[in-house]
């Protein structure tokens, strides 16, 4: 056993670190971190600078346009890149269809999206979740009826993150009423310019625009565009939810996150110390940062064991619901740590209001932040979801 | 012992709940919330003179009905089933009970203002530095002739848009985190040299920053206690808002209720399945213990003060905790659908986030608590 980086690994974190420096755009700096929202051209900018240098997706083969990284590289790649407050990148090209193209994919649709993933050409997102069908995605009913060569789409998807900016949608459809659940649905790829397509916002508590309904009215898909076979699409939305498990966790951003919290309750002032001084704050502070190792060194016993060709497997849960929670305790505390200036709504400026946000800076985003962060013990799978999982599928209850 | 409402405060509760019922669905409250001034005058009108209701915790002698704190529980339980944003809080608990507590002619001067819904009172006690501590204030009160020249930053005052009087923490002398010296004015609110910001806040309510540059106050108003009285009022004020939380919390219970036996996945209600059965009856017994909490803390408000405290305190810390516990499984029990701005829900948790702060967070009080009860003991 040997938790040491190499001299290797050493050099290539200097090297990360001196791409990042000199390399991530100066105007995004510290964006994240406010809890400011982020637009499409925010993460673009950020996705073509690493596309250029090759390294915009380290988790995929060589082949296909990966960076060969080990396991501990693309460790230290999500830790310098969360300990720079790097944009983090859109999942829904990069992490999620692209893999299942590359893995299930026919040639033909390899050659045409991977690269344009890749380069961030199309922008994807996902179209499970609908209204009657969010943890119980299985009995979804958004149908695809074959034409011809091409499907025609009815139905309505919900959730959809970031459907406003989307070239592209990755959807679940039943192509096959009278199978069993999990054996009728496909996996098809869907231009959001098609004809038929009407997306609608969705706002959040913290006013934020990210999620959309999605409607569908006799979308035609070529069926090229199905991945794998008709009816076993489940066998790709199985695959996918299982495969992303490094990141899953949201380790490096928490570490950023915890600093952060600390940075604040600096500045707060309680009395006649910092708040960071205060013995409940700061046991709260340490209690958090302790939980956070103990996410850190159960994904890096995963990783390992992923290292050692073992497959991504259910302890996957355990990663989801503990970094969840974790992220959801981090805008806790910097809610707390801000006291009354947790108030104020900086969305409900008046237009034109270009003064300085009201109290500290770092304290305007942290009730909506807060807010918007339940959403991480929910989708994704729900935490009692993957708690199901883990009863079922690692305790064999 | 005996822990029902009288007849007549369970008329006046009922009064205010079918009021409210006409007056205050949810989709009327977010189309008021959205209007420039952030409220519809006409409730608070209707609340002062078709309703007779804020006369209800004031004296007969003021143009009361005779009331106190009970009556400003009750009455707060029912604003916060609806997420009210009227300034009941600011102006009949905080500025009311400023005003009947130093009486005589100041009482009688104001009082009427309060009841008939012409005088509405902002609490202006905040400063940027000072977290939960009442005494940590800046802001000052210079004697100058027969008055005071006020100069000093207040943060987050709620009300404030809407508010005819301030009510101002200012010191007239000692430093920054003294107690001796603090002292409370009740002031028009639109004095020379008085500036605002004004702002909405995350739960639905309007507020600002208010600046005082060389503000000439006269003399009378001064509300003569200094911190005692400034203790006595926020205490108050907090019981009057764990009472609020209580029918925050009991919404978020029953909104959860209702939605889990609705919503079917894998075939049945959410509600079947036992992981939320047994959230939701935590939840129930966060709002019942929220309930007693407040009923004991609304029982000490006439206490010494040492003892009005530290049932204070344990009423606030424990009803912070339980309106965070409520409020997040509330959104959790929902799913998705529970961090949208469409449904009620989201809102009353947003309300439910905010009090767990409003007059000192759980670990304040805990601290509190502590100071008074425990390390005295030890
Ligand atoms: C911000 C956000 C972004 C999202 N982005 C996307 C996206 O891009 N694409 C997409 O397809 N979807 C997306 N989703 C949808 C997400 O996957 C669903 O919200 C999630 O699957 C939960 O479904 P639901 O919201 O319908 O809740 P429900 O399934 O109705 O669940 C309600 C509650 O019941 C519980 N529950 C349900 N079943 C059980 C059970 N068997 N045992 C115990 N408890 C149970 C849940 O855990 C939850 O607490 C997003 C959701 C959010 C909030
Ligand atoms: C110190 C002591 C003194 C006692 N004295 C007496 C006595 O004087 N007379 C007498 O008659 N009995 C007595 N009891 C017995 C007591 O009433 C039983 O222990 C109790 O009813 C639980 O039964 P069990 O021990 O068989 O546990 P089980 O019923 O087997 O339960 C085991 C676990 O499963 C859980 N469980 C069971 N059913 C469910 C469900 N539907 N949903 C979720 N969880 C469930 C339980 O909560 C428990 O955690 C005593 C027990 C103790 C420990």
């Amino acid at each position: 056993m040997d938790m040491e980086f190499t001299v290797e690994d050493l050099a290539f974190r200097d090297e990360v670190r001196a791409f990042i420096a000199e390399n991530y755009p100066q105007e995004l700096r510290g964006k994240q971190d406010e809890g400011d929202e982020l637009g499409k051209e925010d993460f673009l900018a950020w996705h073509r600078i690493l596309h250029k240098k090759g390294w915009v997706a380290p988790a995929w083969p060589v082949e296909y346009g990966g960076t060969g990284w080990s396991p501990t590289q693309r460790y230290i790649w999500s830790e310098e890149t969360a300990r720079a407050d790097c944009i983090r990148l859109m999942p829904f090209g990069l992490s999620m269809v692209g893999p299942v193209i590359y893995t299930f994919g026919t040639p033909e649709q390899k050659a045409k999206f991977l690269p344009r993933i890749l380069s961030g050409e199309d922008w994807w997102c996902q179209g499970y979740s609908e209204p009657g069908s969010g943890s119980d995605l299985a009995s979804l009913r958004t149908k695809a009826v074959r034409d011809g060569d091409h499907y025609v789409v009815n139905g309505q998807k919900t959730w959809t993150t970031m459907a406003q900016h989307a070239d592209w949608g990755f959807f679940l459809v039943r192509t096959d009423s009278d199978a069993k659940q999990q054996e009728g649905i496909s996996f098809l790829l869907v231009d959001m310019k098609t004809p038929g397509i009407t997306v609608r916002p969705i706002i959040t508590l913290g006013g934020e625009h990210e999620v959309n309904e999605v409607w569908l009215e006799d979308v035609r898909v070529p069926v090229e565009n199905r991945v794998y076979e008709e009816n076993k699409g489940w066998t790709c939305a199985k695959f996918l939810l299982a495969h992303e498990r490094t990141g899953i966790a949201g380790v490096a951003a928490s570490k950023r996150g915890i600093e952060r919290i600390k940075d604040i309750a600096r500045s707060e002032q309680d009395g006649d110390r910092p708040l960071l001084a205060n013995p409940f704050f700061k046991r709260k502070v340490a209690e958090l940062q302790t939980d956070l190792t103990a996410l850190e060194f159960t994904e890096l016993r995963s990783l390992a064991g992923e290292a050692a060709g073992r497959g991504p497997g259910p302890e996957s849960s355990l990663l989801k619901i503990k970094g969840s929670e974790i992220q959801q305790r981090i805008t806790e505390l910097a809610l707390e740590a801000v006291g009354h200036y947790g108030a104020p709504y900086f969305r409900g400026f008046g237009e034109g209001d270009n003064e300085h946000p009201i109290g500290p800076d770092y304290a305007h985003r942290t009730a909506p932040s807060y807010f918007n962060m339940r959403k991480t013990t929910i989708y994704g799978g729900s935490n009692e979801i993957q708690h199901n999982i883990i009863a079922k599928m690692v305790l064999g209850l | 012992m005996d822990f029902t409402y009288n007849e007549t405060q369970g008329m006046i509760r009922d009064t205010l709940a079918r009021f409210l019922a006409d007056t205050y669905d949810f989709d009327t409250r977010q189309k008021m919330i959205a209007t420039d001034a952030g409220r519809d005058p006409g409730i608070w009108n209707a609340l002062a003179n078709e309703l007779g209701l804020l006369g209800a915790a004031f004296d007969e002698e003021h143009g009361g009905l005779g009331g106190g704190a009970l009556e400003n529980a009750l009455l707060m339980e029912e604003f916060g089933k609806v997420i009210a944003i009227e300034p009941y809080l600011q102006t009949v608990v905080i500025g009311g009970g400023a005003l009947k507590a130093v009486g005589g002619a100041q009482a009688a001067a104001h009082i009427p203002g309060i009841i008939s819904g012409e005088t509405i009172i902002a609490f202006a006690y905040a400063e940027p530095q000072g977290r939960y501590d009442l005494a940590n204030i800046r802001t000052t009160a210079k004697a100058d002739g027969s008055g005071y020249i006020l100069n000093g930053h207040k943060g987050v005052v709620y009300c404030a848009p809407w508010a005819t009087h301030l009510l101002v923490t200012a010191r007239t002398g000692g430093s920054t985190r003294e107690r001796n010296g603090v002292e409370l004015f009740l002031i028009d609110a639109n004095l020379p040299g008085i500036t605002r910001r004004d702002y909405p806040t995350v739960d639905g309510n309007r507020a600002s920053e208010v600046y005082f540059e060389n503000v000439a106050i006269p003399g009378d108003a001064l509300l003569a206690g200094g911190m005692d009285l400034i203790d006595r009022v926020v205490d108050e004020a907090t019981v009057a808002v764990c009472a609020e939380a209580t029918g925050v919390m009991a919404k978020l219970h029953e909104g959860t209720l209702d939605y889990s036996k609705q919503r079917q996945q894998f075939g049945q209600p959410i509600a079947r399945f036992q992981v939320l059965q047994h959230r939701m009856v935590d939840m129930f017994m966060e709002v019942e213990q929220a309930k007693s909490m407040t009923t004991y803390a609304t029982l000490h408000l006439d206490k010494p003060a040492h003892e009005r405290m530290a049932a204070v305190s344990q009423c606030k810390a424990k009803v912070s905790r339980g309106a965070k516990f409520v409020g997040q499984n509330a959104i959790q029990t929902h799913g998705g659908i529970g961090i949208t701005q469409e449904l009620a829900i989201g809102h009353y948790f947003k309300r439910a986030t905010l009090i767990e702060g409003q007059f000192g967070s759980a670990d304040y009080h805990y601290d509190r608590f502590e100071r008074l009860v425990i390390d005295e003991a030890a």
